[in-house]
């Protein structure tokens, strides 16, 4: 007798992407508001986009039910830090505690994928981007999710900055002003709607900065 | 005094255990495992849909003057290369160095876990942990999740009270004392320069250069490596790194273009 193999799987594929850019004092994150599954569209209008701490904003792409039960985990572990330490955490300290949360499910992975964008303590922009299983790395830009491949090419062509692993350093902080980084953002996902099925309908534009946050919509191809 | 033999705990996971993460860290972490008759099967299939990223090329060589390690810092996801600026040589401590190659996840994860076992251990035995404990730890860890899909092929380089040490640790619970190695997709090139080249009495300059030309020779060769090689040094006195460098900018500095005699220039064609 065969052995029984599962007949359903846990995961599902919500589709869209996800961006997020650095700058000298801002970080712009954004990404589609189309939720779908497999072929059909189930909203227009789901917002991939969560603010976790003060100067900290995740946008994730892929299953939403696990981004939806990472996004509680992550909100739930802040209230307890803010508890703990009187104050919010940092943009570096949420990044490294998203990477764990990630790795404690390793052998059950949430299927997200995730980018992660705020200032850090000096007040510069930073991004962090993920794989599933939590490795990290603080980046100057980033793109996850289904227009990840569209998208990453374009960023590099226009953004591409020396590494940070070269010796002597060079700075890595993206030289564009906040309007610009904006701008290109919209360009951009424009491109990656007209390429990439699961991308369209809206575009979502978290913008931080010092004076605080700010949110901006733009409408994308519904088709 | 009381013998520290948190060492010595099984690591596995205990199945039904919640995890418990706000501590936990004395122990192993304990992970929530899926509820499945099939575990390999599912993990096949968690692997393959997520996947996770994994890096390349590492080496590490002791010689006369101390530690020579080296690695590249692609990461690539599939065929889709998501970074090319991955540290992939980990800073543990001050005077131990790991490397990363296998799962990205795994090592950043399991080398964080190993830098704080090495702090608990210098605050409960008031002295440094040595290259040899460092690598029993993270051995024993690796060993206790034998089977279960973690990918973890790291060096462990340092200078102790006995001088300079390097381990070679891998996920299947492997772990090897040596003088050379070479771990990643693109060690086999690595090995082929290392090796033609290696001495023991090398100076620290031209080591650094062995260990940054079979660096590139590898990112050459092999698809799944390139972005930037990084040199570090340990000595007596800890760890240094000595350089990074652009693989692209090295190609011009190894493979430099030989002017070639022309035999016939083109030349035009008269219009049809």
């Amino acid at each position: 007798m065969t052995k029984q193999q599962a007949n359903w799987s846990p995961y599902d594929n919500n589709g869209g992407s996800c961006v997020a850019i650095a700058g000298a004092d801002y970080c712009v994150i954004a990404a589609d508001t189309r939720m779908s599954t497999g072929y059909s569209i189930l909203t227009r209008e789901y917002s991939k986009i969560c603010k976790l701490a003060e100067k900290s904003v995740m946008a994730s792409s892929g299953f939403q039910a696990d981004v939806k039960a990472l996004q509680k985990h992550l909100a739930a572990r802040h209230l307890i830090y803010q508890h703990q330490h009187n104050k919010h955490m940092s943009c570096p300290a949420m990044a490294q505690l998203l990477s764990n949360t990630l790795y404690y499910k390793r052998f059950f992975p949430y299927y997200a994928f995730n980018v992660l964008g705020g200032l850090d303590s000096e007040g510069k922009g930073c991004v962090y981007t993920y794989d599933a299983v939590g490795s990290y790395e603080r980046v100057g830009y980033s793109a996850q999710g289904s227009g990840s491949t569209l998208i990453m090419p374009f960023l590099d062509n226009q953004l591409k900055s020396p590494s940070p692993l070269l010796l002597p350093a060079q700075d890595a902080v993206t030289p564009l002003s906040e309007l610009e980084a904006v701008d290109l953002i919209k360009t951009v996902f424009a491109s990656a709607t007209e390429r990439d099925i699961y991308t369209g309908d809206k575009l979502e534009i978290v913008v931080l900065n010092a004076d605080g946050i700010r949110r901006e919509y733009m409408e994308l191809r519904k088709d | 005094m009381k013998l520290d033999t948190s060492g010595l705990e099984s690591a596995a996971p205990l199945f039904g255990v919640t995890s418990e993460l706000v501590d936990g860290f004395s122990s192993a972490p304990s992970f929530e495992l899926p509820v499945t008759t099939d575990f390999d099967g599912f993990q096949k299939e968690a692997i393959q849909m997520v996947k996770p990223a994994r890096g390349t090329t590492t080496l590490a060589f002791i010689f006369k003057e101390g530690v020579m390690v080296a690695a590249d810092s692609r990461a690539s996801m599939g065929g889709y290369i998501s970074s090319q600026s991955v540290k992939k040589i980990i800073e543990i401590n001050p005077y131990m160095l790991g490397t990363m190659a296998g799962g990205a996840a795994d090592c950043q994860f399991w080398h964080r876990n190993l830098g704080i076992k090495c702090r608990l251990h210098e605050l409960a035995n008031k002295r440094r942990i040595s290259v040899t404990g460092a690598s029993k730890l993270l051995a024993n860890i690796l060993y206790s999740y034998r089977g279960m899909g973690l990918s973890v092929g790291t060096m462990i380089a340092g200078w102790d009270e006995t001088g300079p040490g390097l381990y070679y640790v891998d996920s299947e619970g492997g772990r090897l004392k040596g003088t050379r190695f070479s771990v990643g997709s693109g060690s086999p090139y690595a090995y082929g320069v290392l090796d033609s080249g290696y001495r023991y009495d090398l100076s620290i300059e031209e080591a650094a250069e062995l260990a940054r030309r079979a660096i590139y020779h590898a990112t050459f060769r092999d698809g799944a490596s390139g972005g930037v090689a990084s040199v570090y040094y340990v000595g007596p006195n800890g760890w240094k790194k000595l350089s990074g460098d652009d693989v692209g900018e090295l190609h011009y500095k190894y493979y430099p273009v030989m002017p070639s005699t022309v035999e016939q220039e083109m030349v035009e064609v008269a219009g049809a």
